[in-house]
């Protein structure tokens, strides 16, 4: 298939399509990162993970919607707000529904799956209720659509530059938060003996709380992001909810870090596949694979030792 | 709307004139007082149980309201509502009101046969409008046939199907693809062509089409990438770089739904301007209604190939824009899908009128040859296959939203469920 092309041209090719999985990359670890804390610190299955992202989404619509009428002048950098915005938005949803109905279901790991997927459904229904059952279109300030051209040949696209800044972005935060923080100490100490941290002084609700809280605020920033390139719509969220649990689970629960070499992995292979074979047939040696080393591995590519 | 429209064409309609269907049904549709109930007697028009009354006849809606499709149907849903309020606005059919019962089939294809069966039996309505997936048509046909139903499906679709129990008002693929294909060919020289879809029934067999008339019936065309992805799917780099790699003059492209959105949000963001035609983009699947998702300045200057758009300029459409949009709210659009339901009510309206009777086997028998010339489409007959005869059209998308409308047939075309040679 590359013999009608000059070096030049191929060469051009590879380094876009080695972009093109850079930029997959970076949509995973955003899909993936509000989960990999909500699944993988806490053990709660967030099937609404999607409408947590989508909520970020619509909030996006409504920033962008207020600033073409309030504010033209500023449209090109509304989008900035939009993502603080979201996060407050579907983190504030998240402190709501771990308050209502996650914090009943703790020692009911597996029910949780039940709850947040009839949530998912109820979300759905409200955002069609809200906004209408079609897509909506937001509007994308121009500077961040189009391309760059490096070369003649080479074109990148500046939304992609735009999502992998992004992600390298929150998972520095994420780190940071995870990692550095008070927050993130007790954290982790309860999910290493939620027991005992209890009788350290550590209030474990507020944190729960705050953990669950955080991880649907990541997913709006990610939902928020994915305005430029996918679809705003009531049941778009569906959209991710099975690559992101792909990601998280084959990463290892639990590891941020498995999370991230993870996405890489998987969104490498796929890019890779997509390009020398159909789309459909990437996507399926791509879960062939994972289903594959999950057997060899049921823990992830990394685990963490925990005293249950 | 009766009153801007209803001219002298119908003063001094007689019952006789209307009943010789033909050409006096274009008046009978827009005749303000309809025809009186007394004259049809319910226990000769109604002669198999069906939903009638002395003064109102019962159909059903079967569309998703909920679930992924809503965004789809809601569309259909609200044309076929305006057809059957204008029909009741004229006098109803055979005199009597339309009412309707509405049921959801929720996006989910074994609910759709359900629902399908209770309007049947329990509801005993009369006709029904519904369906847009095929898989739900599909889903909903074995009841149909069974219970002898009389289904009205809107939009267009693969083909390899004719029912004695559905008039299908959206176009069959080859009515939909060829004269597109030729039209590129001609009038922008296209000669190589990269076949796009996603990964189910109606792509596949629309690109199969497509394939058969490029490579057989077009001098020096060929195929140079036929590629599908699954549904949802919202990654579309790699086969960017693909389509670069292959230079086609023409990316055939039918994909639907959320990953429409990113397709051509990602097509932009990679650079490949479609104003510039380099590659052109030509598409089946993309209605005034999926623009509002994907954005206008996302998709300006790709070409759409299908029978109806909203920008058509002609007193019918002209009128029915103006009608939906009074019923619906102004910021509605109008897509090809939500076009053809609309056709529903009325074709059905008139096959009732040339029967005489609500009967269902009465009704189909009527059905061929009946024509409508207040379309909005412009004029669309039936066919003996129980498909519409109906004029292509070509039209380029605009960054309000729209189609301009470039190219239509200079005949119907005919429709061809079971192509030979496209097999």
């Amino acid at each position: 298939m590359f013999a009608d092309y000059s070096m030049a041209e191929l060469g051009a090719i590879f380094a876009m399509q080695g972009f093109a999985g850079l930029i997959l990359f970076s949509v995973f670890v955003l899909m993936a990162l509000g989960l990999a804390i909500i699944f993988g610190q806490m053990g709660v299955i967030n099937m609404a993970h999607g409408e947590f992202m989508i909520l970020g989404a619509y909030v996006t619509y409504l920033v962008s919607n207020l600033f073409a009428e309030y504010m033209p002048a500023l449209f090109s950098m509304y989008f900035f707000v939009a993502m603080i915005f979201a996060f407050i938005a579907s983190g504030l949803l998240g402190l709501f529904v771990e308050w209502a109905m996650i914090r009943h279901l703790y020692k009911r790991p597996l029910d949780t799956l039940l709850a947040t997927w009839g949530l998912s459904l109820i979300l759905q229904q409200t955002y069609r209720s809200v906004f209408g059952a079609r897509e909506v279109g937001v509007s994308i300030p121009d500077w961040m659509m189009g391309s760059l051209p490096l070369t003649d040949l080479i074109e990148v696209p500046i939304n992609g530059i735009f999502v992998m800044v992004l992600a390298v972005g929150i998972s520095l935060a994420v780190y940071i938060m995870m990692f550095r923080s008070r927050w993130g100490k007790q954290v982790r100490a309860i999910n290493q003996n939620r027991v005992m941290a209890g009788a350290v002084g550590i209030n474990t609700e507020w944190t729960d709380r705050l953990t669950f809280g955080i991880g649907c605020g990541v997913a709006g920033v990610a939902g928020s992001a994915f305005t430029m390139i996918g679809s705003t719509g009531p049941t778009a969220g569906q959209l991710y909810i099975v690559d992101t649990f792909l990601v998280v689970v084959f990463g290892g629960a639990g590891s941020l870090l498995g999370t991230i070499a993870s996405a890489f992995s998987i969104s490498q292979a796929q890019s890779i596949m997509e390009f020398f074979l159909s789309g459909s047939m990437a996507k399926v040696l791509t879960l062939l694979v994972v289903v594959g080393i999950l057997m060899i591995r049921p823990q992830g590519l990394f685990s963490l030792k925990l005293r249950k | 709307m009766s009153d801007g429209i209803s001219n002298n064409k119908t003063k001094g309609v007689s019952r006789r004139a209307v009943l010789a269907g033909g050409t006096a049904l274009t008046a009978s549709l827009f005749m303000p007082n309809g025809l009186r109930a007394a004259d049809f007697p319910t226990a000769e028009v109604n002669t198999t149980g069906l939903a009638v009354t002395d003064d109102a006849v019962t159909i059903g809606i079967l569309h998703s309201i909920t679930g992924t499709m809503a965004i789809s149907e809601t569309g259909s849903v609200q044309a076929e509502k305006l057809a059957i309020e204008q029909i009741n606005a004229q006098g109803g059919i055979l005199g009597r009101k339309i009412e309707y019962i509405q049921e959801d089939g929720a996006s989910d294809w074994p609910t759709f046969a359900e629902k399908a069966r209770k309007l049947l039996v329990n509801d005993k309505v009369a006709s029904v409008m519904g369906c847009w997936t095929s898989a739900s048509r599909k889903a909903v046909l074995p009841v149909f046939e069974q219970h002898n139903g009389f289904l009205y499906y809107p939009t267009f679709y693969e083909g390899l199907e004719e029912s004695p129990n559905v008039i299908y008002t959206g176009q069959e693929a080859t009515q939909q693809i060829i004269a597109g294909l030729d039209w590129v060919n001609q009038t922008k020289g296209a000669k190589t062509f990269y076949l796009l879809g996603s990964d189910y029934i109606w792509p596949r067999t629309s690109n199969k089409i497509a394939r058969k008339h490029i490579e057989n019936f077009m001098d020096g065309c060929k195929v140079v990438g036929e590629e599908y992805y699954p549904l949802g799917h919202t990654q579309f780099n790699s086969v960017i770089n693909k389509i670069r790699l292959r230079k086609p003059d023409v990316i055939y492209a039918i994909v639907v739904g959320g990953s429409n959105v990113a397709f051509y949000k990602q097509l932009k963001a990679a650079g490949i301007d479609m104003t510039k035609e380099k590659p052109l983009l030509l598409t089946i699947s993309v209605t005034e209604d999926e623009i509002r998702g994907i954005g206008g300045e996302n998709i300006d200057g790709a070409y759409a190939c299908m029978k109806y758009f909203q920008s058509l300029e002609n007193e019918n459409n002209l009128a029915f824009v103006k009608a939906f949009k009074e019923m619906w709210g102004d910021d509605m659009v109008i897509g090809d899908v939500t076009q053809a339901a609309y056709l529903g009510p009325w074709l059905w309206k008139a096959a009732v009128e040339k029967a005489g009777s609500f009967d269902v086997d009465k009704v189909r028998e009527a059905s061929p040859g009946i024509e409508l010339t207040t379309a909005p489409e412009g004029y669309v007959k039936v066919h003996e296959n129980h498909h519409l005869w109906s004029k292509t059209r070509v039209g380029r998308a605009q960054a309000d939203g729209q189609y301009e409308v470039v190219f239509e047939t200079a005949d119907l075309v005919e429709p061809d469920p079971f192509p030979e040679g496209y097999q």
